[in-house]
């Protein structure tokens, strides 16, 4: 099954699954390791590819995906491109708010190979949230981590009376204010 | 002792750190343990600088002791000059013995047959590395000691290392004394260019670990026992993926310290080729175009673009058959010649 479809497999009890996909692994592990250090009452399990589609072999291991994020690196055009070949392996379903888009390197101006408004246009077209952030620092690091993990616990669905859609609405009312 | 040798010494002193300078002078030989013992290592540098041209002058030191104390200070600091990389060539394969005096005689006369103001130094390592520092004049000028150039030749290989001064106008005059000194017949700049003389010799004298293609069926299993630290919940769905851009980076580049380049240059004299529509020339000449790369460490910095998923596996051989074919510049035509050399004959 190439494509990633958001219902396809049976939810974990009071567990989530977090798909990172971007080509950095280092950086996307420092994320990782960052997110799992955070306070959480759920278990999580964090899958970290550098493109989809996701090798066939480990299908039945995997849990069911509750968020996708795809991280863009704004220094290197190759990261953009990686991800926009990725998002054709994604199910139509995902993204109601289930996908994130994370732009990191904006702490270094002077590389940017990547324009913002076509960041930006991105992720219109996807309809999902775009965050911006710099991986590199630890402070920041950290504080997306925890954005990530609250998106992710609502995204599994372990917020009772807020699904992944709703939020994903709200996040796009405030940010056209 | 001359008011322009007391000059260069002191501004060669100046050049050396404070806390090496004493290293130095003691490497130089020049001055005795006794007068060293005088001067103090820990005042300001000018201070020191001064003193120890009080004692040049108490052992009259002429412009050839000055010139050790450069090439010795060079040879430690090699790192802070251009390097290019020359080879010699003979029509014959006789080996002859290699005569240091000899070369040296040779070398001299023939300069000095050209230009007769020069100042040629010689200074043996250990390492079977001759430094030789020319310092360039006119016929009515003195040589001018603050621009000099420098060649280190290994007398059992056929290649030598220029460190051309500003003045580029010496060095056909220079490629033909080595030859004559040498016993060789032909001499040609290779293409190779770097700060770093010890990696410009690994590279031509092919110490860098190489990488020879041996049949692996799979790869080697040694990595089954994962680091401690791994955290089962964090899981990569690519570890196939990276293995095999670890392979193909171990194969393109090997496994161990690549040599330290700075920069890799490529001149594109290459038809633009465009779709039809676009017609951007009229005239059908080739796009002149020239690509540098540039790096503290270029090789390494190249071998961690594909682990780092900035560029796809595997690399484009023409970055990385650098050190394979020992050159840095290139020049790309269209497909019918590859990379032409030329040759200087005296």
């Amino acid at each position: 099954m190439a494509v990633l479809r958001p219902l396809d497999k049976l939810p974990g009890l009071n567990s989530a699954a977090l798909l990172l996909v971007g080509s950095d692994e280092e950086l996307q592990q420092k994320l990782a390791e960052a997110i799992l250090q955070e306070k959480r009452d759920f278990k999580i399990s964090i899958h970290i590819a550098t493109s989809l589609p996701l090798p066939s072999e480990r299908d039945h291991l995997r849990p069911r995906i509750d968020l996708i994020v795809f991280v863009i690196d704004i220094k290197s055009k190759c990261s953009l491109k990686n991800v926009e070949a990725s998002l054709a392996y994604v199910d139509a379903t995902f993204f109601l708010g289930k996908v994130c888009f994370l732009v990191t390197g904006v702490g270094r101006v002077n590389c940017c190979s990547i324009e913002t408004n076509a960041i930006c246009k991105l992720g219109e077209a996807y309809c999902s949230p775009m965050l911006f952030c710099e991986l590199e620092l630890e402070g920041v690091r950290v504080s997306t981590a925890q954005r990530l993990l609250r998106m992710l616990q609502i995204c599994a669905g372990l917020v009772p009376g807020f699904s992944a859609l709703s939020f994903s609405l709200l996040m796009r009312n405030s940010a056209d204010d | 002792m001359d008011e322009t040798v007391a000059e260069y010494i002191r501004r060669t002193v100046l050049k050396i750190p404070r806390d090496e300078i004493k290293m130095m002078l003691q490497k130089w030989d020049f001055l005795s343990e006794a007068q060293l013992q005088t001067v103090n290592f820990h005042q300001i540098k000018d201070n020191i600088s001064q003193e120890v041209v009080q004692l040049c002058e108490e052992n009259s030191a002429d412009i050839k002791q000055a010139a050790v104390l450069d090439i010795i200070y060079n040879h430690i600091y090699q790192n802070k000059r251009i390097w290019s990389v020359y080879q010699m060539r003979k029509t014959g394969e006789e080996l002859e013995y290699f005569d240091l005096t000899d070369f040296k005689k040779k070398f001299k006369r023939r300069l000095r047959s050209a230009l007769k103001n020069v100042t040629i130094t010689f200074r043996e390592y250990e390492d079977n590395a001759i430094w030789i520092r020319v310092a360039w004049g006119t016929p009515y000028r003195q040589p001018n000691q603050y621009k000099p150039s420098y060649v280190v030749y290994h007398s059992q290989t056929p290649y030598v290392f220029i460190s051309a001064s500003v003045l580029r106008s010496n060095l056909p005059l220079l490629c033909q004394a080595l030859i004559v000194a040498s016993n060789y017949h032909e001499i040609r700049e290779m293409e190779l260019r770097s700060h770093s003389l010890n990696s410009l010799k690994d590279i031509v004298f092919k110490r860098y670990s190489q990488n020879f293609q041996t049949y692996c069926p799979k790869p080697l299993q040694g990595r089954t026992v994962e680091p401690e630290s791994v955290d089962l919940r964090i899981i990569h769905e690519n570890k196939s993926e990276k293995e095999r851009i670890q392979r193909l980076n171990q194969e393109a580049f090997g496994n161990g310290p690549q040599p330290i380049l700075q920069f890799a240059q490529y001149k594109l004299e290459t038809m633009f080729k465009s779709s039809p529509e676009m017609d951007v020339l009229d005239k059908k000449e080739p796009f002149r175009c020239l690509v540098k790369f540039s790096s503290p460490h270029l090789l390494e910095s190249l071998k961690s673009l594909a682990p780092a998923g900035m560029a796809d596996a595997p690399l484009s051989p023409l970055l990385t058959c650098i050190t394979q074919k020992a050159r840095n510049y290139f020049r790309i035509r269209e497909k019918k010649g590859l990379f032409p050399d030329s040759f200087v004959s005296p």
